[in-house]
């Protein structure tokens, strides 16, 4: 049939490996600069964890943002309110968090993950219907809405736990190092990317390998065709949102314990690197997201310790270089 | 022949502008209606409001006898409608394959469907796990109406399927649609190419202004030369 029976094999798509090779350049040039062998290799690993839980808590995030094009100021919210909920189980438990054993620790530390999550999720089915859905394609009023959300959520929190800093003691078997050599690796930092890398091939695997996946990936693309198609993405944003909220309660525990304490706007320093993560990324792109989180990890740590003034602005200076670079993010997945 | 879409003082407004002023038509089951016009007259909106993607502020359309002016596109679809966008809007990110199991909504994909589409869209075998971005603009085309027609449809809405291809690929896509013609799809076909329209066409709408300005049967339109210069501004024997 003519020219459609297209003779020729196409040519293979090209892998575009650039983004996943610039955390890679960076970590190496970063050696001779930092000098010490043991010191390079503590602020890697250490950027490595923090990227992990930035990346978790910004996934759901730009799923959000490339699907349905909602502006979701109040992300922070979950990770405030997972955090705290997490406080609730920690503290009549706090004696099974002081033991030794890393299986009572994990009974405590698990459920309280779980719950978490549970509570954000929750929390987040509320936010989409009662803030959200009103005003879907009105990006003002998005921004207005869930920011007036977020401050909402940080009062109460304020209303019903007080205005202290709350503690969150790290369980004991994750407190202390791996020493290999001369050089030390927080446990807690090495569990912080198990599971974040756990995270990340969950969702790649429902994001290529099922149907669910596919209709994400679509509707991130043309939820108007998706819908043309006769799925109801409404209801799949929905569940979008909801599990981004989760994921963002489940960062919340995760960054209280690398920090070791809670309050009610300690969202407000992560608003801020979760969102140029989800910029830099590409909006929608769970590949860029983690790439972009590790990035922003590295420059907050290898900055901080090279130049400690500019780390206040490392970030900002990281997003204005990758957008010069590639205007719509390292992946770009939407046209938007 | 009973009317399987109808669409009686349909009114669209966007935004500040009145796009539809009142459209009136009807599709006849087992046809191919053309919607002819010029650039701007309201065929591509008349299409997104029969598929839901913009609301009718006003009118009645109808599906079979059913009310439908005021359901989601998701639910249209599942009445059995067939959307092929101007833009084509394959996903660009998702392979060949990934593209036409989405689009597969009741289950798995159906062999023998698949085989049929094959039989005229060779290109979609071939390249079945290539990237549907990586296509030329033809066989992007040719996913396209693949993805409207992998389930039985009762109605499917084309918009210029012929929009910027090469004339060679426009006729082998004038053959695919009268494949799709003799199985008995009822389409409702937007078109710019005269000629194109004039092969498949059964019946034909004028549009203009947001208005149906001429309706009748295909084949009286492209003997009457003037007709055609006073409806489309240039006749068949022109744009040959």
């Amino acid at each position: 049939m003519t020219d459609l029976a297209a003779t020729d094999p196409l040519p293979k798509p090209k892998r575009d490996l650039a983004p996943i090779l610039l955390p890679i350049a960076l970590a190496l040039v970063m050696i001779p600069l930092i000098g010490s062998p043991s010191t390079w290799l503590t602020l890697t690993a250490a950027s490595l964890a923090m990227g992990m839980m930035i990346f978790i808590m910004a996934s759901g995030l730009t799923l959000v943002f490339g699907l349905m094009d909602v502006l979701n100021f109040g992300h922070g919210a979950f990770i405030a309110v997972g955090a705290y909920v997490a406080t609730l189980v920690f503290a009549p438990f706090a004696a099974s968090i002081q033991a030794d054993s890393l299986w009572v620790n994990l009974a405590v530390l698990a459920p309280a993950a779980l719950l978490s999550m549970a509570v954000s999720g929750a929390l987040g089915l509320v936010v989409e219907r009662v803030l959200i859905l009103p005003v879907y394609g009105q990006h003002l009023k998005q921004i207005l809405m869930t920011t007036g959300g977020l401050i909402v959520a940080e009062q109460t929190l304020y209303a019903l736990w007080g205005p202290q800093i709350i503690p969150m003691p790290l369980p004991t078997s994750l407190r202390g190092s791996f020493i290999l050599g001369d050089v030390a690796i927080a446990k807690y930092r090495v569990l912080a990317t198990l599971i974040g890398l756990a995270v990340f091939i969950a969702i790649q695997l429902v994001l290529n390998r099922t149907k669910l996946g596919l209709l994400i990936r679509a509707g991130v693309e043309n939820r108007e065709m998706v819908e043309a198609l006769g799925y109801r993405i409404r209801r799949l944003f929905l569940g979008v949102f909801m599990t981004g909220s989760a994921l963002a309660g489940l960062g919340g525990v995760m960054w209280a314990l690398y920090r070791e304490q809670v309050h009610a706007s300690m969202s407000d320093e992560l608003t801020v690197l979760i969102f140029v993560v989800v910029i830099i990324g590409g909006l929608g792109s769970i590949g860029g997201c983690f790439i972009g989180a590790i990035l922003v990890a590295m420059v907050a740590n290898y900055g901080g310790f090279l130049v400690p003034k500019l780390a206040l602005v490392s970030n900002i200076q990281l997003m204005v270089a990758i957008l010069m670079w590639r205007p719509r993010g390292l992946y770009a997945v939407t046209s938007r | 022949m009973s009317d399987l879409l109808k669409l009686s003082g349909v009114h669209t407004h966007i935004g500040r502008y009145h796009i539809l002023q009142g459209i009136d038509l009807a599709v006849p089951q087992g046809q191919v209606t053309m919607l002819l016009g010029r650039n701007g007259a309201g065929k591509t909106t008349t299409l997104r409001t029969i598929m839901g993607l913009w609301q009718a502020s006003s009118g009645e359309i109808s599906l079979n006898g059913e009310r439908i002016e005021s359901r989601t596109t998701p639910d249209i679809a599942r009445l059995g409608v067939g959307y092929v966008p101007e833009s084509m809007a394959v996903f660009s990110d998702l392979t060949v394959k990934e593209n036409l199991v989405l689009a597969a909504r009741d289950g798995p994909l159906d062999d023998k469907q698949l085989e049929w589409i094959f039989g005229f869209f060779p290109a979609l075998r071939r390249f079945w796990l290539s990237r549907a971005g990586s296509l030329s603009g033809g066989q992007k085309q040719m996913l396209s109406i693949a993805r409207a027609i992998i389930e039985p449809r009762k109605l499917l809405l084309i918009d210029e399927p012929t929009k910027g291809l090469a004339p060679a690929i426009i006729v082998a896509l004038i053959e695919c649609l009268k494949e799709i013609k003799r199985k008995g799809a009822t389409i409702l076909l937007v078109e710019q190419n005269f000629f194109a329209a004039r092969e498949l066409g059964d019946n034909v709408l004028v549009m203009d202004n947001g208005t149906i300005v001429h309706r009748g049967e295909m084949a009286a339109l492209a003997a009457d030369v003037p007709l055609q210069e006073r409806l489309l501004g240039l006749s068949l024997e022109a744009h040959q």
